[in-house]
């Protein structure tokens, strides 16, 4: 049999289903790849019981001929940000050491109920808050990829940097990410994979551990662009309990996926050729609209004039809504608790949190809590609200113009571990591409271009109107057709 | 708008964050560094802007007025709340004394 583990999810699930392999085959293949790439680091807890306690009930719905589920027989890697019941979920960070939910997230519960299985908890950047993976309390993530003849450990993007070198490291066919900032499809570009961020409210956050509410959107992460419309019908639906899910149906997208863009208009931003981007990721850009072309679409300039000040805005309203959401880690009711010999209740808080929060997280309490602290509200969080209204504003006059837009996913591709150690604002700068779209909610996507000459993946990114997943999809779909992408990680771990 | 030592020792303080010297030292300049890039955003004349609120315009929905209407946000669950407290006590969380 040809190795299982090379199969996306749809090839999975049909395969299962045509009885071409047993879902119980998929799932101990993947498990033994997980086990054997412990020096990526990528799970911080696996669960091979869970994967094949799935399958096998996979493989017994099927020989009584009952439904198999969308998602039937495929495992799959949980970002650690998903509340699992009875298996720890930490957001990576070590005040949630220990913390076992006993309760499922709405988006893990969906993925389970259409059939897949749990492979294990994917490492993060903590509390998300990271774009190389390198925030982790329990490591850093390896990317798969290496640079042309060059041994240096690579970055796997982040925050969901376990997520990418899962999936581009055949360790899961897809994996769950969460993407506040860009946490999706940065690390999807850098590691040659494919991702995409729905529109804000599609997935519901309830059981995800919150890191900046009016941003934070789930979305799925995998080979390809059919397996991404598969798993996001997955994962996507109204929530009750969540006040911002969208109360609307859930489109067929697998099913409306078409690469024919005919008639569709894509923009080209003006602003998002930055001084300082690589010639190569301009390059890649060119390409895009060449694809885009060929498939019938029409490619058009426009501008979204406030792109310069979206990254300064995130770094203030990101941060505001991170030091409320985590001011519950008090260690009180769960989690750790530091509790220095004859403390009162104000020092055991003040001891948790110094002992629990890793150093990025720290920084952006601290932002969060100065930008919102009496005096400096006005001048910071309210006009940074406001730059975020004038960003959304350029999107809504874009699409007068355009169906999509089409931009870089990242200015550069994936860099060395450590490479930006002691300087958090140019690391920051990674995800000024992917930050406008989130600012605005919208749907975006990155899907492989090209390897650049340093034999490392880069993305484009698509972005599109308030729920118009598929048009970003059958974009995706159309330059995914054309670029002929298939490089993969050559393996050392 | 630069933030001193002091001014960062007191939002650990509101953060209740504990640093020592040598944190509050590393953290200043770093500080510093963020606040004057986002310092940009005032080039942009706000004046006839409103601040968002919501980014996918949406209205507050209304559940039944009824107990437990949901089933895993209801009550009865004391075991699986209490289930990860560092210090729970004959069913309650346990913190240490607040009297002064």
């Amino acid at each position: 049999m040809s190795d299982l583990t090379n199969l996306g999810v749809k090839a999975i699930r049909d395969g299962v289903a045509a009885g071409d392999f047993t879902a119980r085959e998929v799932a101990e293949a993947f498990n033994a790849n997980v086990a054997a790439a412990k020096d990526l680091n990528a799970f911080i807890v696996a669960t091979p019981e869970k994967a094949l306690e799935a399958a096998d009930a996979i493989d017994a719905k099927r020989a009584k001929g009952e439904d198999l589920g969308t998602m039937g027989g495929v495992p799959i890697g949980m970002k650690d940000l998903f509340c699992t019941d009875g298996v720890q979920t930490t957001a990576a960070s070590h005040i949630l050491e220990g913390f076992v939910p006993q309760y499922e997230s709405t988006v893990s519960a969906n993925l389970w109920k259409a059939g897949a299985g749990m492979l294990g908890k994917l490492n993060m950047d903590q509390f998300a808050m990271g774009s190389s993976n390198e925030t982790s309390y329990f490591g850093n993530v390896l990317s798969p990829w290496k640079k042309d003849g060059s041994n240096a450990a690579l970055i796997p993007g982040g925050s969901s940097g376990g997520s990418s070198t899962a999936v581009a490291a055949r360790l899961a066919p897809a994996a769950t990410g969460t993407d506040t900032g860009g946490s999706i499809r940065q690390p999807a570009a850098v590691t040659g994979i494919t991702g995409i961020k729905p529109t804000y409210g599609r997935c519901s956050r309830w059981g995800v551990v919150a890191f900046a509410s009016s941003l934070d959107q789930a979305g799925p992460m995998a080979r390809d662009v059919t397996d991404c419309a598969i798993m996001l019908e997955a994962m996507a639906g109204f929530d009750p309990k969540d006040s911002t899910s969208l109360d609307m149906p859930v489109p067929e997208w697998e099913k409306g996926l078409n690469a024919d863009l005919t008639g569709k208009k894509v923009g080209i931003p003006r602003e998002y050729r930055m001084e300082g981007t690589d010639q190569a990721i301009l390059d890649s850009w060119e390409r895009g609209k060449e694809w885009l072309r060929d498939a019938g679409a029409e490619i058009v300039d426009i501008s979204l004039p406030h792109t310069k000040y979206a990254l300064p805005a995130y770094y203030i309203i990101a941060p505001a809504e991170a030091s409320s959401n985590l001011a519950r880690y008090d260690g009180v009711r769960y989690g750790l608790r530091d509790l220095p010999e004859g403390a009162g209740l104000q020092d055991m808080y003040a001891a948790t949190r110094a002992a629990g929060f890793g150093d990025e997280v720290k920084r952006r309490i601290l932002i969060g809590t100065y930008v919102l602290s009496a005096g400096f509200y006005d001048a910071y969080y309210t006009q940074a609200q406001k730059i975020r209204t004038l960003v959304a504003q350029d999107f809504e006059k874009a699409w007068g113009e355009c169906d999509l837009i089409l931009a870089p996913t990242t200015p550069n591709a994936a860099f060395p571990l450590g490479g930006f150690d002691g300087d958090p604002l140019a690391m920051y700068l990674n995800d000024v591409f992917a930050v406008p779209a989130s600012l605005a909610g919208l749907p975006a996507m990155s899907v492989p271009a090209m390897l650049n000459g340093d034999g490392l993946p880069l993305g484009l990114q698509i972005i599109g109107k308030a729920f118009d997943e598929q048009g970003v999809l059958n974009a995706g779909l159309a330059i995914e057709q054309r670029s002929g992408f298939d490089a993969k990680p050559e393996r050392w771990w | 708008m630069s933030v001193t030592r002091e001014e960062v020792a007191k939002i650990a303080s509101l953060a209740r964050i504990q640093m020592d010297d040598a944190a509050l030292d590393s953290m200043v300049p770093e500080l510093n560094n963020i606040l004057n890039w986002v310092e940009q955003l005032g080039e942009v004349d706000t004046s006839a802007v409103e601040p968002m609120t919501a980014v996918i315009p949406q209205a507050m929905r209304l559940r039944d007025d009824v107990v437990d209407a949901d089933p895993l946000t209801a009550g009865g669950r004391r075991e699986d709340i209490l289930a990860n407290a560092p210090a729970a006590e004959h069913g309650f969380f346990g913190v240490p004394k607040v009297i002064e």
